[in-house]
């Protein structure tokens, strides 16, 4: 009876180890001070009704945008703890904290860097994402609301769930998986992995991967239905475009990942062999369908950026962007061929040279259309006025640090080069060029863009660029010795090494580099306090602080909570520029065509709810249940769960309606305040 | 007014039944990993029988029987709904129903039977990936069972209502497509297994 | 805020400086970059081709962009401004024929080197090759000698100038990776299956190989030494083994030998049971089953 309600648990999965009592500690100190600053300020309601039962895009994202940047945090601390044993932690140092050498024992160091991983790429980068899309793309394209707005609120909430979930942990259990980001096969199976561990992988990524793809259906029925009356596809914004076609990959490959997890819990919770090494189960198969998720999910991570960096050349350049068409069909064509490179995460299987050169041709080919945006991007700059605001400069520490990524990517895309490369530390530079060199300093650029529009006033400039200076010293200091120490034989996730390897001198180079890109997120977190201290002189009251070109900035800054009064109708590409600049007319006559008396209606909005909490929380309760084997919540979590769906489908009233005149008012005092 | 009404339903309509579709198909997708997964380890039987040895066409037969019929009247609740006959859709989705609840018996009926004789899921690849296969299947349709209940009885009480035409639109989307993937495993699994 | 920007440049400078000092003057250190042994050669020659055919896109591309962030910021006056040129189809062919066409030249290499730099693949030579039988086991690393009869853990002991042909699997372990960085690529020692490549060194000499795929706590530690003698020393050397008081591995002792352990110390086993690889590699097998489908 015991086993059935409380599984596996006993009292020493309670917090008893340093690192369980720390991150105890810390989330404990964070929650109690919270409630008590939300008591002071008596807030609770507030919070709620504004933001946490909303179904408002822009409410959504930027909660995204927040735990994507907690989680941040959260993810850098790890680095700095793998950095730190990799520096100190040679075969000849003694141990500290229980470690044989260094201060971190083998199985605490994997779990570590899998953590770092998982969370960098799933909560960090696609919750920015999400959370950025949300804002954005609504506003883009001219419509009030994503096509669902309870399943966006779900979306959110389950994403959240999963962030708990990984994070959980430090409270109950104190292991997580240790077997790399991907919990590869077999190693993540019973017979080498039995503890709680890879559970909680699972069922992190499980519970938030199904938020995602929730998420990724809503944002492409929302692009593809939704766009204001004129707005072709071929006259979408780029952001747009890049987010459409992240989404399809997201879609697309969401589902394998869930399967395949499903798999790997079939194999740990009912004794089956899909993957485990006896009774004809075939590991390679894991591999297989986990890098077929995997790859092209580098790529959801990084062409919504190619779609920001897109907006910031145009708009900072001052000019049209370069090659439209060329772009959209790059776009594509790097969304089409991510899905047949998979098998270049394993060349070294031995699958045979047929096999292994077809894999690095198809690699080699998605290396074209990426070349073929950064030209377009160049050519847009060509004859344009550009103006160096810190976006531009994120921009172009993109290109530089991308290009020689992408060289090293090619390298490896010839697998004989691939074989003496392989899972060393030259791989782990490549992909974290391409993770950080693209898509972060895209998120920066993009946060920095588009902040003004979601906050109502602008970052402060100069801080901004220390930091991009800082950041990028920081990365060439940390990532350029890996390249080195990748060639010098150094293999990836090693928690020891021999002094006499010399390579201690390389990794103690690199903890400084670790250290200074420490110092350029501090003075991110600067600019941002800096910035909303000195918001009041920072307004931005026009809606369009950067003379932009896309529908967002014809909008209050921030937005009012329908978006648009009046949805617009859109003439050609660049819809705000053409409204701004419109062609045959005089500057004098659009604004007296902006006086004449705006027609407004009743508009339709999805009301609040709090269903999509309920909802999340029964699926937390499930899958941490289903980590501890505590059967009994877990059926209350599934019971819960399916309850909660059925109760919203009983739910007639989902929406109200703001009239006419509401919207006028809002209106009238949206522009008396510009 | 009602001319506003009608245009907000005919888009909520196309929405949602576009997003029912995206959503299908990442079902599909999910089903396509379970079928991949089939063809590479159904010939792992390691010390357990092979297709051949447990598959009983004329069962399976029978179940792809049930099943298509189930979609037939599936699709005469449909045109019962559309002409606004409240008491056909009813009836025919009662039948729907209760054929639905068939197929799931005879299915657990031919997995107690495995069971029993000791080839249950856990004796090697090849029966990891067939029950799972199945059962993926099984779980879309009792879930299928669970949203035709509710739907019959809010149409008992409430009526037709536009919303709930909708909806019982999805519904009968996913039986026809939950049919569609019982054709690839009646095929794939069962008739290729079974030469 | 100029003294500080000077400082971060010099130091910049300063750091790129002692990069490339590392890369150029690292020698026997950047093990990749100066191989030992025929394949690692071929390896790195591919590589370097490959890189300079991407510089030819590469170096160009940066051109541009320097040039055209240096020329065409707000302040210059005299750049010109054409905000509403957005397409040009002549231009756009070139943009897409120029990546286009070195990519095929890559795709060309991708395609032969791929095919004769293929590990099952084996090195001609005038010597006749030898078999080593590699398997992996958490944490260490067991090599057999089949022709030999003889054993060794952690220490693979070869003649120079001969080609190896590795036949390699794993036992009770999850996926290994067997690399020898100056010697030549590596390739996964995998349960139940059996994997192969061919190996020879050049010359004599000390080598490190590593395991880079993990498979446990262990996994750092999965080290092991490579010594390339001349023929008569590793004549010599089997000999020393075959007499050496240590014990014979047969399955018993093997499995005794597979159970985890870490740091293991180089060990010797001066005779071997025969087919003792191929026992391994099928013993997940069903019982009465044999080596079909390998």
């Amino acid at each position: 009876m015991e086993q059935f309600i409380l599984g596996r648990l006993t009292w020493s999965s309670l917090p008893h180890e340093w690192f369980t009592l720390g991150g105890t500690v810390a989330f404990a100190t964070i929650l109690i001070g919270l409630t008590i600053f939300l008591t002071r300020v008596k807030r609770w309601k507030w919070l709620w009704n504004e933001w946490l039962t909303s179904t408002d895009p822009k409410k959504i994202g930027i909660m995204y945008i927040i735990i994507a940047f907690l989680m941040f945090l959260r993810g850098g601390l790890d680095v700095v703890m793998i950095w730190l044993q990799q520096t100190i932690g040679t075969t000849s140092s003694p141990g500290y904290l229980g470690a044989t050498h260094g201060y971190l024992s083998a199985d605490h160091f994997q779990q570590i860097f899998t953590a770092h991983g998982d969370i960098m790429v799933f909560f960090v980068t696609m919750g920015f994402l999400f959370g950025l899309i949300n804002l954005i793309v609504p506003l883009q394209i001219g419509a009030r609301d994503l096509a669902f707005p309870f399943l966006n609120s779900l979306g959110f909430w389950l994403y959240f769930a999963g962030v708990v979930l990984i994070n959980m942990f430090f409270v109950l259990g104190g292991e997580f998986a240790a077997a790399g980001w991907l919990a590869v096969a077999p190693l993540s199976e019973l017979q080498f992995n039995p503890g709680v561990g890879v559970d909680y992988w699972i069922w992190s990524l499980q519970v938030s991967g199904l938020g995602t793809l929730i998420g990724g259906i809503n944002f492409v029925v929302t692009i593809l239905k939704m766009r204001a009356p004129g707005m072709s596809l071929m006259r979408m914004p780029m952001f747009t475009w890049a987010s459409l076609m992240g989404m399809i990959l997201v879609i697309s490959i969401f589902p394998i990942l869930a399967m395949t997890m499903i798999l790997l819990t079939l194999d740990r919770y009912l004794g089956m062999h899909f993957f485990t090494l006896d009774n004809g189960g075939n590991a390679m198969m894991y591999w297989n369908l986990i890098w077929m998720w995997g790859h092209p999910e580098v790529y959801v991570l990084i062409i919504p950026v190619f779609g920001i960096y897109s907006e910031i050349v145009s708009t900072f350049a001052q000019k049209k962007i370069f090659g439209y068409t060329s772009l959209v069909v790059a776009v594509g064509a790097i969304t089409l061929l991510s899905f047949s490179v998979w098998l270049h995460h394993f060349f070294t299987m031995g699958a045979g040279a047929d096999v292994n050169a077809f894999f690095g041709i198809m690699t080699m080919w998605i290396a074209i259309p990426t070349g073929v945006q950064i030209i377009n991007w160049l050519f847009t700059m060509f004859r344009g006025k550009i103006i160096f605001k810190s976006p531009i400069y994120w921009f172009f520490g993109f290109v530089s640090t991308f290009t020689f990524g992408g060289m090293a990517g090619l390298l490896m895309a010839l697998p004989p080069v691939d074989f003496q490369v392989h899972n060393s530390l030259f791989l782990v530079a490549h992909f974290h060029t391409m993770i950080v060199g693209g898509a972060l300093f895209g998120i920066f650029a993009g946060f920095t863009y588009w902040f003004p529009k979601v906050f109502g006033f602008k970052l402060h400039e100069r801080i901004g660029k220390y930091a991009f200076w800082t950041w990028l010293v920081g990365f060439f200091l940390s990532f350029v010795p890996l390249y080195i120490l990748g060639m010098m034989g150094a293999v990836r996730r090693m928690d020891t090494y021999s002094p006499s390897l010399g390579w201690q001198q390389l990794f103690t180079v690199s903890l400084i580099g670790a250290c200074v890109i420490m110092c350029a997120v501090g003075l991110q977190i600067l600019q941002l306090v800096v910035s909303i201290i000195q918001r009041k002189q920072n307004r931005d009251l026009t809606g369009d602080p950067w003379n932009g070109r896309s529908l967002e900035w014809a909008t209050a800054s921030p937005p009012p909570f329908y978006n648009f009064a009046v949805i617009p109708q859109v003439h050609s590409r660049d819809a705000f520029w053409e409204m701004k600049n419109p062609k045959g007319i005089s500057s004098s006559e659009v604004a007296k065509q902006k006086k004449t008396s705006i027609k407004y209606e009743d508009i339709e909005l999805p009301k609040n709810t709090p269903m999509g909490i309920y909802l999340s929380g029964f699926i937390f309760l499930f899958g941490l249940a289903m980590v501890w084997h505590a059967w009994l919540f877990a059926i209350i979590g599934l019971v819960g769960a399916i309850c909660c769906v059925i109760l919203r489908t009983f739910d007639e009233h989902t929406e109200y309606v703001l009239t006419a005149a509401e919207v006028e008012q809002i209106e009238k005092k949206l522009r008396a305040k510009s | 007014m009602i001319h506003h009404q009608n245009h907000q339903e005919a888009i909520t309509n196309d929405k949602t039944i576009f997003g029912f579709w995206v959503y299908l198909m990442t079902d599909l997708l999910m089903f396509g990993v379970l079928f991949a997964t089939y063809s590479v380890l159904h010939g792992n039987i390691f010390n357990g029988p092979s297709g051949k040895e447990i598959f009983d066409l004329p069962f399976a037969l029978t179940e792809t029987i049930i099943l298509l019929t189930s979609s037939f009247t599936a699709g005469l609740a449909i045109w019962a709904l559309r002409n606004n006959n409240k008491n056909q859709v009813l009836l025919w989705f009662g039948i729907t129903f209760l054929l639905g609840l068939s197929f799931l018996v005879l299915e657990l009926t031919e997995f107690h039977k495995l069971v029993l004789e000791g080839d249950s899921w856990r004796r090697s690849a090849f029966l990891s990936s067939y029950f799972s296969l199945v059962s993926t299947h099984g779980l879309h349709i009792t879930a299928g069972l669970f949203w035709m209940l509710i739907s019959l009885i809010k149409v008992k009480s409430q009526g037709i209502t536009p919303g709930l035409a909708r909806k019982l639109t999805l519904l009968s989307l996913f039986w026809h497509f939950l049919d569609i993937v019982w054709i690839f495993i009646f095929t794939v699994v069962y008739l290729m297994g079974a030469i | 805020m100029k003294t500080l920007s000077r400082i971060i440049v010099s130091l910049f400078v300063i750091v790129d400086v002692y990069f490339l000092g590392k890369i150029l003057l690292g020698g026997e250190n950047i093990q990749v970059l100066n191989p030992k042994g025929i394949i690692a050669l071929q390896e790195r020659e591919v590589a370097y081709v490959a890189v300079f055919l991407m510089l030819v896109i590469v170096i160009p591309v940066f051109i541009w962009a320097f040039y055209v962030g240096t020329t065409y910021h707000e302040g210059n006056k005299w750049a010109k401004y054409t905000p509403e040129w957005d397409h040009s189809t002549k231009l756009q062919a070139f943009i897409w024929a120029f990546p286009i066409a070195i990519i095929c030249i890559l795709c060309v290499l991708v395609w032969k080197t791929a095919h004769r730099l293929d590990p099952s693949d084996a090195i001609a030579s005038t010597q006749k090759t030898m078999t080593i039988q590699v398997v992996a086991t958490r944490w260490k690393w067991i090599f057999i000698y089949p022709d030999q009869h003889i054993a060794t853990v952690n220490l693979l002991e070869i003649p120079e100038n001969t080609p190896v042909h590795f036949m390699l699997s794993a036992s009770d372990t999850p996926m290994n990776s067997f690399w020898i960085p100056q010697l030549g690529g590596q390739i996964y020692a995998m349960s139940g299956m059996a994997t192969q490549t061919y190996l020879m060194a050049n010359g004599v000499g000390t080598y490190r190989g590593a395991n880079s795929e993990i498979n446990g706590a262990g996994y750092a530690q999965m080290t092991f030494t490579v010594n390339s003698v001349t023929q008569n020393d590793f004549t010599n050397w089997v000999a020393r083994v075959k007499q050496s008081a240590t014990p014979t591995l047969d399955l018993n002792t093997f499995n005794k030998l597979a159970q985890p352990s870490q740091n293991n110390p180089v060990a010797y086993y001066s005779s071997t049971q025969d087919n003792l690889f191929t026992t391994i590699v099928t013993k997940y097998l069903a019982p009465g089953k044999g080596m079909e489908g390998m």
